[in-house]
């Protein structure tokens, strides 16, 4: 019994690690550049298909997905420049339906340039098993916690220490004014969907070997990104990861002890607690409210 | 003209999308003045200074220090030594006040001790931003707000501030204080000023130039002290 339970909350430790990894895309875009990019998971995926190609002109699994990281940062910053530029002095509603309409012709490109049929996506961790007490945990959904870990360490550090995190934060929060202090808006803005997209690729390429890659791989995936991302309030990469942690175990746990839930239900249990804690906490659990004076 | 001016705006036309602002408008600031900017509502006083940072589309001669800024974006304009306290504040509210202060010292990568040094000057200015450092800058005071976009445009150690209604939606003593901070970094560095105000009479308290706008044209400059006494001036925006 405890330990079936121990078994349940590290299985949904390593998939609400996978979540998160798209959270934090998701929150770092939205802190870089203010938009909600629906996109960002078809853009991991884009990335992905990259990684899959390297590794088929031989590369190595690592070497393969290092360099994919940097080609999605270029790709990211081409997605900004070329698709999205138009749409951001607009409001906030029509650059959040661009991202859509940018989801549906990367999905159609990506379905067009590598195919429909699932391809096997090599893993970037040995496939053996850690035991402790009875319960068993996967190298994979070890080393994927771990990465996650480091990502966001390394992201907390970017935003809140550099100079570059404070002109991205800066940028997001309010363009029109950064530009009055001279930060050059459009670099950053380039800048900011480069990183979500590198941020992207890293959790495509920790899912794939799961999941198996083909053009809609990442769409169930997003669905629980976005949830964890607004249940950790927007703007806190640390918050979406916890709650991308809280989601995947309350869903395995629910579909485990709760009889009628099983697996059909499941996805809709993280989905109720969010709508739930946003009833009460609208900002979610690690956002700040929005204070405006004017 | 006279041609000294350090800004000279000759002939400048300006305007959002369709329709045009500005026809017409020339303009001088003289180094380390303050110059006034009055008109009534809608004369373009707000569309003035955002010509001058690229805000709006604009054409005719707009010169810094014989630089030509009639084809730089905003950004360019703020890095030549220009910085612009927008109507509004354009405050970073999700930003401390801290980290607003910062954002306006980003351009000065080599020069961290000076930046420290002016940070710390900028709160001996504005003793209230020191109490509220890393507090949220949306959850400020609109007085509190109004230092914070002054402090942040000092951090950038500007040649030239533009000022848009600092004292808009203030209480009259807030307007008082900071109008004799203003007095006082015009006297300590030689700030040069172009000041868009509402208050005429505070304008010209602080101004030694002051040009009228009217409906997109300037219709009467002159030193402010005897623009004070014009009665045209007097009756439209003194109320005397």
């Amino acid at each position: 019994m405890t330990v079936r339970a121990v078994q349940q909350v590290i299985d949904g430790l390593a998939s609400g690690s996978i979540y998160g990894a798209l959270a934090l895309a998701l929150v770092l875009a939205h802190r870089a550049t203010g938009v909600v990019n629906f996109a960002q998971g078809q853009m991991a995926v884009v990335s992905t298909f990259f990684a899959w190609s390297f590794v088929q002109a031989g590369l190595g699994v690592i070497p393969a997905v290092v360099l994919t990281v940097a080609a999605s940062l270029l790709f990211g910053a081409a997605v900004e420049r070329v698709a999205m530029r138009r749409f951001e002095r607009e409001s906030p509603m029509i650059a959040i339906v661009a991202t859509v309409g940018l989801l549906l012709l990367l999905n159609g490109m990506s379905s067009l340039i590598w195919g429909y049929e699932l391809k096997a996506f090599p893993p970037a961790f040995s496939s053996g098993t850690l035991r402790a007490g009875g319960a068993v945990v996967s190298i994979t959904a070890l080393g994927t916690f771990l990465v996650l870990v480091a990502v966001v360490l390394l992201l907390y550090a970017l935003m809140m220490r550099t100079r570059l995190g404070l002109a991205l934060r800066a940028v997001a929060d309010n363009p029109d004014s950064s530009a009055l202090s001279g930060l050059p808006v459009g670099h950053l803005l380039m800048v900011g969907w480069g990183l979500a997209a590198g941020l992207g690729a890293i959790a495509g390429c920790l899912v794939a070997p799961k999941l198996y890659l083909d053009p809609n791989m990442l769409a169930g995936v997003l669905v629980y990104a976005l949830a964890a991302a607004v249940l950790g309030g927007f703007d806190s990469p640390l918050g979406a990861v916890v709650a991308a942690w809280i989601i995947g175990v309350s869903e395995n746990l629910a579909a485990t002890y709760i009889g009628f839930i099983g697996n059909d239900l499941r996805i809709s249990v993280p989905l109720l607690l969010t709508v739930l804690v946003l009833l009460f906490r609208p900002q979610g659990l690690f956002g700040r409210r929005e204070v405006v004076r004017v | 003209m006279t041609g000294t001016g350090v800004l000279q705006l000759v002939g400048v036309v300006a305007g959002y999308r369709r329709s045009q602002v500005l026809h017409g408008v020339d303009l001088e600031v003289a180094a380390g003045g303050v110059t006034a900017l009055l008109g009534a509502n809608g004369a373009g006083k707000t569309t003035t200074l955002r010509a001058i940072s690229g805000m709006v589309w604009r054409r005719g001669t707009i010169t810094f220090d014989g630089r030509d800024l009639s084809r730089l974006r905003p950004d360019q304009v703020a890095r030549l030594g220009i910085a612009h306290v927008p109507q509004g504040r354009g405050t970073l509210a999700r930003l401390s006040t801290a980290e607003n202060l910062m954002v306006g010292a980003l351009r000065r990568r080599r020069d961290s001790s000076g930046v420290r040094a002016d940070l710390q000057a900028c709160f001996d200015l504005f003793p209230p931003l020191a109490q509220r450092r890393d507090a949220v800058a949306g959850s400020l005071s609109g007085g509190e707000q109004q230092m914070l976009a002054i402090g942040r445009a000092l951090m950038s150690r500007p040649r030239l501030l533009l000022l848009d209604e600092p004292s808009l939606g203030l209480a009259p003593r807030v307007t008082q204080e900071m109008f004799r901070v203003l007095r006082d970094l015009r006297a300590e560095r030689g700030l040069t000023m172009l000041l868009v105000e509402q208050s005429v009479g505070v304008a010209l308290d602080i101004a030694d130039t002051a040009v009228v706008l009217e409906t997109g044209r300037v219709t009467l400059r002159g030193p402010a002290a005897e623009l004070a006494g014009v009665d045209e001036v007097r009756r439209a925006y003194l109320g005397s």
